[in-house]
C-alpha cells in the first residue's frame, strides 16, 4: 500500500482527494435532507416586520405575499406605506441592505385611521364586508353594517366598494393613553460651544 | 439595631425642605368648583355613577372602580354635579380627559358614614372591600390602587411590610408634616395593614433629615411591634426598590414585584388614608399637598380636597405670578410642568412647586456626551445611562431592552449630574413609550395577521365545499343520463313530466263533452253501419238492374232512403264534433296563424303546379285589377281636388302598374311564342 503510494504519488493524491470529496459530499447531502427547514424563515421574519394591515398598497394581495416576494424574488423593501420609514429601516436591518426612501407610487405614510360607517346611509349591500381583509365589518344583507374599531387595520379597502360612499376613514386621535414623551430634538438648541458665537447675540440684546 | 444597607448610586441635591415646614398643615377650604378626573390612578378609569344635576353629599361615591386595577372617586364636599366632560388634567401631555365637575354648595354636608369599631373581627375580603370602595390609590406618587398591592396571593408569604416615609425629593414635605402631626393615624393604619397582610415584621422607614417626624412616629409606635428605622439621606432612597434594599438588603429582580422577595411597600399617607377608611368610614377625598417655591409668599402644606384647582390652592399660599417661571406638579426631579394652573389636585399630587426663574432655571442647551460615566455612578438601578442614551438616539430597541431600560425609575439622578446637561430622562421616557407602542402595534399586527389568515382559510374552505357540491351534482346528472340511455325512459323527469301533462290533457278533453265519449262513438258507429248498408243496398240494386228484375225500383227507393240516413248520421256526427269545440281532430284556435301560413303555402303550391303561361295570365289579371283600382282612386282624387302630393303619388303608382302590366304582357307573349 505504502509502496503503491510512494510509486504513484500523483494518482494517490487524486484518489485521496476524490475520496474525501465523495465522503464530505455524501455527508452534506445527508445533512441537507435530514435538517431541511420547513417553509421560508426569511419570509416569516419579513412578514413579522410588516404591519399586517393587508391593505394591498404594495401591489400584493396581503402582507404575506409581499413578504415572500421580498424574501424570494428580491422585491424592493420600500413599497409598504403603513409600515413607513421605521418599517423600511427594520427590513433593511434584517436583510442587510441599504434603507431606501418610501416609494411614492404606492402611497404615503399616513396617520393610522379607523374606518367608520355612517350607519344611517348604509344600504346593507355587504360589499365592504367582502372587501375587509380581517373580517372587521359586521352586518348582513339589507342590514346595517358597522366596523369593529378594535379590529380595523385602517387599510382603506372598504371605502372604494361602497356604492353609497358612506365609509369615512377617521384618523386616530391622540389620547391620554396613547400620548407619550418624544425624544428631545437636538436641533431645537443652538449649541454655543465657541465663546465668540455668543458675542453677536449679546450685542443685539444690548 | 437593624442593619442598614446601601443601594448603588444616588445623589444629594439641595433639599429646600425647610421653607414649607415652618407652619402647620392648613385647611385649604372648599373652592367653588371641584374637578374630579375619572383617571387619577394607574389602571382603568372609574365609571361615573351620578348624572349631571344630581345633588351629592360629601363622601358619596360618584364614580366606581371599573376593573380590577381601578379606583373609585368620591365627592369631596356636598354640592351639585354640573358637568361630566373632558377637562384639562394634570398630565405632561396637557390633554383633556373625562372629569366630573362638582359645584360646591358650601354646606360641606357629610353622607351617613360609620367606621368599623373592631376591624379585627372583619375577614380579609371585607376589609379589602372597605379599602377598595374608599378609592384609595397610592398617595406616594404613582397612584397604584392600594388593594391590588394588598391583595397578595395565598401562596406568597410576606415577610416584611414597609411604610415609606422617606420623601427624598427636594422641596416636598407633605409626608414629613403628616408624620409630625398625625403619627398616631399612620401607626393605626400600619396596624390595620399588618392585620391584613400578617407580615413577619412591620417597618416604617424615615430619612434622617426629618428628626421631628422620626421622634413623633417613634413615640406613636412605641410598644406595638412596629419598628421605625432611620437611614441616611440620599436621593432617591424613597424609590420602592431602593427603600426595600436599604431596609432588607434584598433586591427586587428586574421586571419583578416587591412581593416576589416577600415585601410590600406602602406610603405613610396611604396608611393614614386606610385608617380613615376603616376606622371612620371616610373615603379618600382629601390629601396633604405641599405648596412651595420662591413664587409663593407662604410656602406650607395644605389639607386639600381632591379636585381643588391648583390656581385656588396657589392663591391660598400667596402666589405671585410675576415671580414665577413655571408651575411644576411634583418635585423638581420627577415632577412635570403644568400646562395651565386650572388643573385639579389629584390623589397623587404631593407638591405644587412655583419656583422663580433663578431658583430653578431652565436647563442649559445640551452638549455632546463626553463619556465621563458620572451618570452610571449615580444610577440607583445600576444601569448604564450613557449607553442607553446612545441607543435611544439610534432607536436601537433591542439594545435598549437588553440594557434593562425598563428598570429605569426615571429618578433624574443621571440628568442632574450630567456635565453636558443632556436631558437623559427624557430620552428614556420617550424610548420606553416608543417600545411600549411598538409592542402594542406588534401585538395588534399579530392579531390582524391571525384574523387575515383565518379569513383566507375560511374562504378556501367555502370554495372547496362549493366545488365538492358542484362535482357531486355533476356526477349525479351523468349517472341519470347513463340510466336513460340504457332504456329507462321513466327515469327521465322531463319525459315523465311531458307524459303526465299529456295524460292530463287527454283526460280533460274526454271529460269535456256533457255526454262523453259514448255519444260520439254511437254516432260514428251509426255513420259506419249506415254506409255499409248503403253499399250493400247499392250493390243489390245494380245486381237487380243487371238481371232486369222488377225489384229494382223498390231497391232504388231503399238505396235512396239509406243514403238520406247516412247523410243524417254524418250531419249529426259533424254537429256533435262542432259542439265539442276542442275536438281532437280540429286545430286549436291559437294556431290560426299557422293555418293561414299553411293556406298560403297550399295556394303557392297550387300556383307552382300551374304551367308558366297560366301563371303569367293570372298575374296579368291581378295587375290589371290593381291598375283599374288605382286609376279609379286617381280619378276620385282629382275630382275631389286632393292635395297635389297625393295626386302625384297616385299618378306614379298608376304609371308603375302600367309598366308592370306591360312587362307581364310581354312575358305572356314570350311564353306563348315558346309554345
Amino acid at each position: 500500500m505504502l509502496e503503491l503510494i510512494a510509486q504513484y504519488p500523483v494518482i494517490a493524491a487524486l484518489v485521496a482527494l476524490v475520496g474525501l470529496g465523495a465522503v464530505f459530499g455524501a455527508l452534506l447531502g445527508f445533512a441537507a435532507e435530514r435538517f431541511k427547514t420547513e417553509g421560508n424563515p426569511i419570509a416569516d421574519q419579513v412578514n413579522a416586520i410588516l404591519p399586517q394591515t393587508q391593505c394591498g398598497q404594495c401591489g400584493y394581495p396581503g402582507c404575506r405575499p409581499y413578504a415572500e416576494a421580498i424574501a424570494n424574488a428580491g422585491e424592493a423593501i420600500n413599497k409598504c406605506p403603513p409600515g413607513g420609514e421605521a418599517g423600511i429601516q427594520a427590513l433593511a436591518d434584517l436583510l442587510d441592505v441599504e434603507p431606501i426612501p418610501l416609494d411614492e407610487e404606492h402611497g404615503e405614510e399616513k396617520v393610522k385611521a379607523v374606518a367608520f360607517i355612517r350607519e344611517a346611509e348604509c344600504i346593507g349591500c355587504t360589499k365592504c364586508i367582502q372587501a375587509c381583509p380581517v373580517d372587521a365589518i359586521l352586518g348582513a344583507a339589507k342590514q346595517m353594517h358597522t366596523v369593529i374599531a378594535a379590529e380595523c387595520t385602517g387599510c382603506d379597502l372598504c371605502v372604494e366598494p361602497c356604492p353609497v360612499d358612506c365609509i369615512d376613514m377617521i384618523p386616530e386621535k391622540e389620547t391620554l393613553q396613547t400620548w407619550h414623551w418624544q425624544l428631545p430634538d437636538p436641533s431645537a438648541y443652538r449649541p454655543e460651544i465657541i465663546a465668540t458665537d455668543q458675542a453677536p447675540a449679546r450685542d443685539r440684546a444690548a | 439595631m437593624r442593619r442598614i444597607y446601601d443601594f448603588h448610586g444616588g445623589i444629594h441635591p439641595a433639599e429646600h425642605k425647610h421653607t414649607s415646614v415652618r407652619s402647620p398643615i392648613a385647611e385649604a377650604g372648599i373652592p367653588a368648583e371641584l374637578i374630579l378626573p375619572l383617571l387619577q390612578h394607574v389602571g382603568a378609569p372609574a365609571r361615573p355613577v351620578v348624572d349631571v344635576g344630581d345633588q351629592v353629599l360629601k363622601g358619596q361615591m360618584i364614580a366606581e372602580a371599573s376593573a380590577f386595577v381601578s379606583a373609585a372617586v368620591h365627592a369631596p364636599t356636598s354640592g351639585t354635579i354640573v358637568a361630566i366632560e373632558d377637562r384639562v388634567v394634570p398630565h405632561p401631555s396637557g390633554h383633556s380627559a373625562p372629569c366630573i365637575v362638582l359645584a360646591a354648595d358650601g354646606r360641606d354636608e357629610w353622607i351617613d358614614h360609620a367606621g368599623t369599631g373592631d376591624y379585627t373581627t372583619l375577614d380579609r375580603g371585607a376589609l379589602l372591600n372597605l379599602i377598595r370602595s374608599a378609592g384609595i390609590a397610592g398617595l406616594g406618587g404613582a397612584g397604584f390602587p392600594s388593594t391590588v398591592k394588598l391583595d397578595v396571593k395565598a401562596d406568597t408569604s410576606i415577610e416584611t411590610l414597609i411604610l415609606n416615609g422617606t420623601e427624598c425629593e427636594p422641596y416636598i414635605t407633605a409626608d414629613d408634616m403628616l408624620m409630625r402631626e398625625r403619627a398616631d393615624r399612620i401607626v393605626e393604619g400600619a396596624q390595620i395593614l399588618r392585620h391584613l397582610i400578617q407580615p413577619g415584621e412591620t417597618l416604617i422607614g424615615i430619612e434622617d433629615n426629618k428628626p421631628e417626624s422620626l421622634a413623633a412616629v417613634r413615640e406613636a409606635a412605641r410598644d406595638c411591634g412596629i419598628e421605625v428605622v432611620a437611614f441616611p439621606t440620599k436621593y432617591p432612597s424613597g424609590g420602592e426598590k431602593q427603600l426595600i434594599e436599604i431596609l432588607t438588603g434584598k433586591q427586587v429582580p428586574s421586571g419583578g414585584l416587591p412581593a416576589d422577595v416577600g415585601v410590600i411597600c406602602q406610603n405613610v399617607g396611604t396608611a393614614a388614608a386606610v385608617r380613615d377608611a376603616v376606622l371612620l368610614g371616610r373615603p379618600l377625598i382629601s390629601r396633604i399637598t405641599t405648596v412651595t417655591g420662591e413664587a409663593v409668599s407662604n410656602p406650607q402644606n395644605f389639607e386639600v380636597l381632591i379636585g381643588t384647582p391648583v390656581s385656588y390652592l396657589l392663591e391660598k399660599a400667596g402666589y405671585r405670578p410675576a415671580r414665577n417661571g413655571r408651575l411644576i406638579m411634583g418635585g423638581p426631579m420627577m415632577g412635570f410642568t403644568l400646562p395651565q394652573p386650572d388643573v385639579p389636585v389629584v390623589k397623587t399630587t404631593n407638591c405644587i412647586l412655583a419656583p422663580s426663574p433663578a431658583e430653578l432655571p431652565l436647563p442649559p442647551p445640551p452638549q455632546a456626551c463626553i463619556r465621563c460615566g458620572m451618570c452610571a455612578q449615580v444610577c440607583p438601578a445600576s444601569l448604564l445611562p450613557q449607553q442607553l442614551f446612545w441607543f435611544a438616539q439610534g432607536k436601537e430597541v433591542e439594545k435598549l431592552e437588553s440594557h434593562n431600560l425598563f428598570d429605569c425609575i426615571e429618578c433624574g439622578a443621571c440628568s442632574w449630574v450630567c456635565p453636558s446637561s443632556i436631558p437623559l430622562v427624557q430620552y428614556y421616557r420617550a424610548s420606553k413609550a416608543e417600545i411600549l407602542q411598538l409592542r402594542r402595534e406588534h401585538a395588534r399586527a399579530e392579531h390582524s395577521r391571525e384574523r387575515f389568515e383565518a379569513r383566507q382559510e375560511r374562504i378556501a374552505r367555502e370554495e372547496a365545499e362549493k366545488a365538492a357540491k358542484r362535482a357531486a351534482r355533476k356526477r349525479a346528472a351523468e349517472e341519470r343520463a347513463k340510466g336513460t340511455a340504457a332504456g329507462g325512459p321513466a327515469e327521465d323527469p322531463v319525459q315523465a313530466a311531458i307524459e303526465r301533462a299529456r295524460a292530463k290533457k287527454a283526460a280533460q278533453q274526454s271529460a269535456g263533452g256533457e255526454d262523453g265519449p259514448g255519444e260520439l262513438e254511437k254516432l260514428e258507429k251509426a255513420v259506419v253501419t249506415t254506409r255499409k248498408r248503403l253499399e250493400t243496398a247499392t250493390a243489390k240494386l245494380e245486381a237487380a238492374r243487371a238481371e232486369g228484375s222488377d225489384l229494382a225500383e223498390a231497391l232504388q227507393t231503399g238505396v235512396e232512403k239509406t243514403r238520406a240516413k247516412l247523410e243524417a248520421a254524418e250531419q249529426a256526427l259533424r254537429e256533435h264534433q262542432q259542439v265539442r269545440g276542442g275536438a281532437p281532430t280540429e286545430a286549436p284556435p291559437a294556431d290560426a296563424a299557422q293555418a293561414a301560413i299553411e293556406r298560403a303555402m297550399a295556394a303557392r303550391a297550387a300556383e307552382s303546379a300551374l304551367d308558366p303561361r297560366e301563371k303569367a295570365r293570372l298575374q296579368m289579371e291581378k295587375l290589371r285589377e290593381r291598375l283599374q283600382k288605382s286609376q279609379a282612386r286617381l280619378e276620385q282624387g282629382r275630382a275631389q281636388g286632393e292635395e297635389e302630393k297625393i295626386v302625384e303619388a297616385l299618378e306614379s303608382t298608376v304609371a308603375r302598374l302600367q309598366e308592370k302590366l306591360a312587362t307581364a304582357e310581354a312575358e305572356l307573349q314570350d311564353a306563348e311564342a315558346a309554345r
